[in-house]
């Protein structure tokens, strides 16, 4: 266990409004080849965490690591020049434009001349969208979308991926597509990290997870352990008494 | 020294009619949120509606006669009306069509009052509409006080209103919906409606205020309601500090001497076939100033007045 | 009858079409109705007047008119520096001002200080030039029969290419170009693009700078074909602002049919009511479509 740290977010406090941190000290660590879930119940804080890695949340303080690098507070725009990928929650495709300027428009930050090779190797990795280059994306089905919206981000071969809820509103099926290409995507050298609802799925496929409440991490450790831990069977399953007053 | 007193006079009583304006704005603006670039039209309708109500018959329609008090009604019900209309089709739209069609507004009806020669009069306008206390026209002095003592009492009861609106559950409502638009989503159409009575009731007090200034001077024509009315209202309102009724007063009063000063210097300085290319240095100087207020003090001089709403005033 | 009504129609309509293109960008990238614009017209037209008459005086050359046109080499060199200047009027503007209320989020008080910056440019450029017309030319054109009864000018026909072009090279740009995608990108979802790897400050730049340009042209084409006064691009304010929620916000081809039918319903309104009512056709379809279809011909449904 003793990979190299990739990405890690060190007693991190965000918020929208400097006076209302969300975040409270919360943190991750992801290693090489790693797939790390964020888990917690609702309002525990795990989007936020992410979005203030991505430069989409104001980082009151705390500090962010990318390999050797700090990036805190870096504009979210240079994030993914530095490999760092992120694929937000809803409105995670661009609805108005094609499959196509979806997929130009990420490899615009590559060399002119890689920008058709890596377009073609996402459509190679996803048939799907191959066969709906001109389609407005806002016309995918559910699933096809998250494809779209994970092609857009590997497109410019990231060191890391960050997913918001990547399950969100698919049925079971698609869900088990998208986490088995999340696990293609891991064997082909991107360490990943997971925000999710659906548990027992994220377990699944996780290597390690942590679980915040309230803004703070709670608990941590691999995730076949997790599965069965007591914590976990408490806060999902059977109530939460620390969001009780 | 009474000349002193009557020029201060005459000043205020124009800067408190400007005032009156810039009330029916800040209940638009400053509580609701509302942007109306047309606030010359809707004070051309009030002036227009008051005039065609109390004049004696001319070259225009109306011409009734009618008592002084009942044109200025005639003119809050006419800039009502006309701000319900447009209200209708834009306040379910995105905000700043609301901006686009004011600011069409204005444009369409100073060109009828330019154009419909039967019904305004055309570009000479409407003249011999009826002054307040005109049997002391002789005694400039008296006169200009009486006159500065009506325009007040108008200023004065329209202030109390307003403040009283302000405080009552309903201007609550108005400020929630301003403040998060959420929220407003929430009440649906209601939102909507509260909007709408809010651009209705701002509109019919420029009305008035429109009205107000027409039967002071005499007379109105088409070219006293260009943008530039707009702009300046616009100005005394950010200056004086939206969402706050006696901000607007005071801006009103501010920016006028403003204006009544850099208009003596120009006339002081420059020649006089330049002084209509001066005047547009005036605008110059009060555009910047307005922008500087909103880069560095956007809630205005006085900022916005903390209101609590007298149901909780009476439980505190 | 005359048919003449439709060719002037068609060129008005070209014109507001170009300025409005200007409109639906900044409109639907910046997010706000910016009044400024019209200023952009009017400061555009007398830059390249002021550009042309610097030229004339440095070389010591009187601007021979090309062919059959009424105006020189030097009048569109003078444009295309002029395009550069409004450009960068546009971003000194959105720096001194619109940047720092950005930062506070509220789109409405961008609207008002760009109402307050129009009135103050407008009347600054009544200050340096008085309010009287100015021309480029002196050249008197004479209309050339194009059958039908229908009479244009050179410099109409020529104002007429240009506008195609420019306006087809907008389109290329809006939809073939890593920047044209950029931009479409910010209109749609400024914190997506962003993640995508957008610099969505740079993109709200180039949307400046490409906004005031065009603005210039359209103030251009309407100081060669008509004349150059202050309140030349207020008067089009109206007539652009409606051409592009005619034609959807954020969609160029939308602006420029929508530039059309304005046009056309304005020369129309001359032809039949009179010319003293050719400001209020704006608005009659501004509130039509409002009414009628508020996303616009072109536009998608979500205001």
């Amino acid at each position: 266990m003793t990979a190299r740290v990739v990405l890690s977010a060190t007693e991190i406090v965000a918020g929208y409004e400097p006076d209302l941190p969300i975040l409270n000290g919360a943190g991750f660590v992801l290693r090489e080849r790693e797939i790390v879930t964020l888990l917690g119940p609702n309002g525990a804080g795990k989007s936020t965490l992410i979005k203030a890695v991505a430069g989409l949340v104001p980082v009151t303080s705390g500090t962010v690591r990318l390999g050797d690098q700090e990036i805190t507070r870096l504009p979210a725009h240079t994030l993914i020049r530095r490999g760092l990928g992120f694929v937000p929650q809803t409105e995670n495709v661009f609805a108005a434009m094609s499959v196509e300027d979806n997929l130009l428009l990420a490899a615009a930050i590559l060399p002119r001349d890689r920008r058709a090779a890596r377009v073609a190797a996402m459509y190679a990795m996803f048939p799907d969208l191959a066969a709906k280059k001109s389609l407005a994306a806002g016309r995918l089905s559910g699933g096809q979308r998250q494809m779209l919206a994970v092609a857009r981000a590997l497109l410019v071969e990231p060191k890391v991926l960050m997913l918001d809820e990547p399950s969100a509103g698919l049925s079971p099926k698609i869900v088990g597509a998208v986490f088995e290409t999340l696990q293609q995507v891991r064997a082909s050298g991107v360490a990943i990290v997971l925000v999710e609802q659906s548990v027992r799925a994220a377990l699944a496929i996780a290597d390690r997870a942590y679980v915040l409440a309230e803004g703070r991490n709670r608990h941590e450790g691999p995730a076949p352990l997790l599965r069965d831990d007591p914590i976990i069977a408490h806060l999902y399953f059977g109530g939460d008494p620390v969001a009780a007053p | 020294m009474l000349d002193t007193v009557g020029y201060l006079a005459f000043f205020l009583t124009t800067a408190l009619s400007y005032g009156l304006m810039c009330l029916g704005l800040n209940l638009q603006w400053g509580q609701t949120g509302l942007f109306n670039v047309g606030v010359a039209g809707f004070a051309a309708i009030g002036a227009y509606a008051s005039a065609m109500l109390t004049t004696p018959a001319g070259n225009h329609w109306g011409g009734y006669g009618l008592p002084i008090f009942v044109g200025w009604i005639g003119a809050m019900l006419a800039s009502g009306a006309a701000a319900a209309v447009i209200g209708a089709i834009t306040l379910r739209l995105r905000a700043d069509y609301l901006a686009i069609t004011t600011f069409g507004v204005a444009i369409v009806i100073q060109l009828f009052a330019l154009n419909a020669q039967s019904v305004t009069g055309g570009a000479f306008g409407i003249g011999f509409i009826p002054r307040p206390f005109v049997s002391l026209a002789e005694h400039a002095l008296a006169f200009n006080l009486a006159n500065l003592a009506l325009v007040a009492a108008v200023t004065l009861i329209v202030f109390l209103a307003l403040e009283r609106l302000v405080r009552s559950p309903w201007g609550r409502v108005l400020r929630a919906i301003r403040e998060d638009e959420t929220a407003a989503r929430s009440l649906g159409k209601n939102s909507n409606s509260f909007r709408l009575q809010a651009f209705v009731l701002g509109s019919a007090v420029i009305g008035l205020a429109g009205a107000v200034q027409g039967h002071f001077i005499g007379f109105i024509a088409p070219e006293n309601y260009l943008s530039a009315i707009t702009f300046q209202v616009w100005a005394m309102l950010i200056i004086g500090g939206s969402g706050n009724n006696k901000g607007a007063l005071l801006g009103a009063i501010l920016v006028w001497a403003l204006w009544s000063a850099t208009g003596a210097a120009m006339t002081a300085i420059f020649p006089p076939e330049q002084q209509a290319r001066a005047a547009a240095l005036q605008i110059v100087a009060i555009g910047v100033l307005m922008a500087a207020i909103l880069l560095l003090r956007p809630r205005g001089i006085l900022g916005e007045q903390v209101t609590v709403s007298r149901h909780v005033d009476a439980e505190g | 009858m005359s048919l003449q009504f439709l060719a002037d129609g068609l060129l008005m309509g070209a014109m507001i079409g170009l300025g409005a293109i200007g409109v639906t960008l900044t409109y639907s990238i910046l997010g706000f109705a910016n009044f400024v614009h019209g200023e952009f017209v009017a400061w555009g037209a007398y830059a390249c007047l002021v550009i042309a008459g610097l030229i004339g005086l440095g070389l010591g050359i009187q601007a021979e008119p090309l062919g059959p046109f009424s105006i020189g080499w030097v009048v569109l060199l003078a444009g295309a520096a002029a395009m550069v200047f409004t450009g960068g009027l546009a971003l000194a503007l959105d720096w001194l001002l619109f940047r720092r209320l950005r930062r506070h989020g509220n789109a409405i008080v961008m609207v008002m200080a760009s109402f307050g910056a129009s009135m103050a440019l407008r009347s600054l450029l009544e200050f340096l030039f008085s309010s009287a017309p100015a021309y480029f030319s002196q050249e008197i054109q004479i209309a050339v029969p194009l059958g039908l009864g229908v009479r244009v000018t050179p410099d109409q026909m020529l104002m007429l290419g240009l506008t195609a072009v420019l306006v087809v090279a907008m389109h290329l740009l809006i939809t073939r170009t890593t920047i044209g995608r950029s931009m479409r990108a910010v209109a749609e979802n400024p914190h997506l693009a962003a993640v995508a790897g957008i610099d969505v400050t740079s993109v709200i730049r180039k949307t400046w700078l490409i906004g005031g340009a065009l603005a210039c042209a359209a103030g251009v084409v309407s100081g060669i074909t008509v004349q150059i006064r202050p309140f030349m691009g207020f008067d089009l304010l109206l007539p652009m602002f409606a051409a592009a929620i005619l034609g959807g916000i954020g969609s160029v081809p939308g602006a420029v049919v929508g530039g059309l039918i304005v046009g056309l319903a304005e020369s129309m309104a001359v032809q039949f009511v009179g010319a003293e009512y050719r400001a209020a056709i704006a608005f009659l379809l501004l509130i039509a479509v409002l009414l009628v279809r508020p996303a616009g011909l072109f536009g998608r449904a979500e205001a």
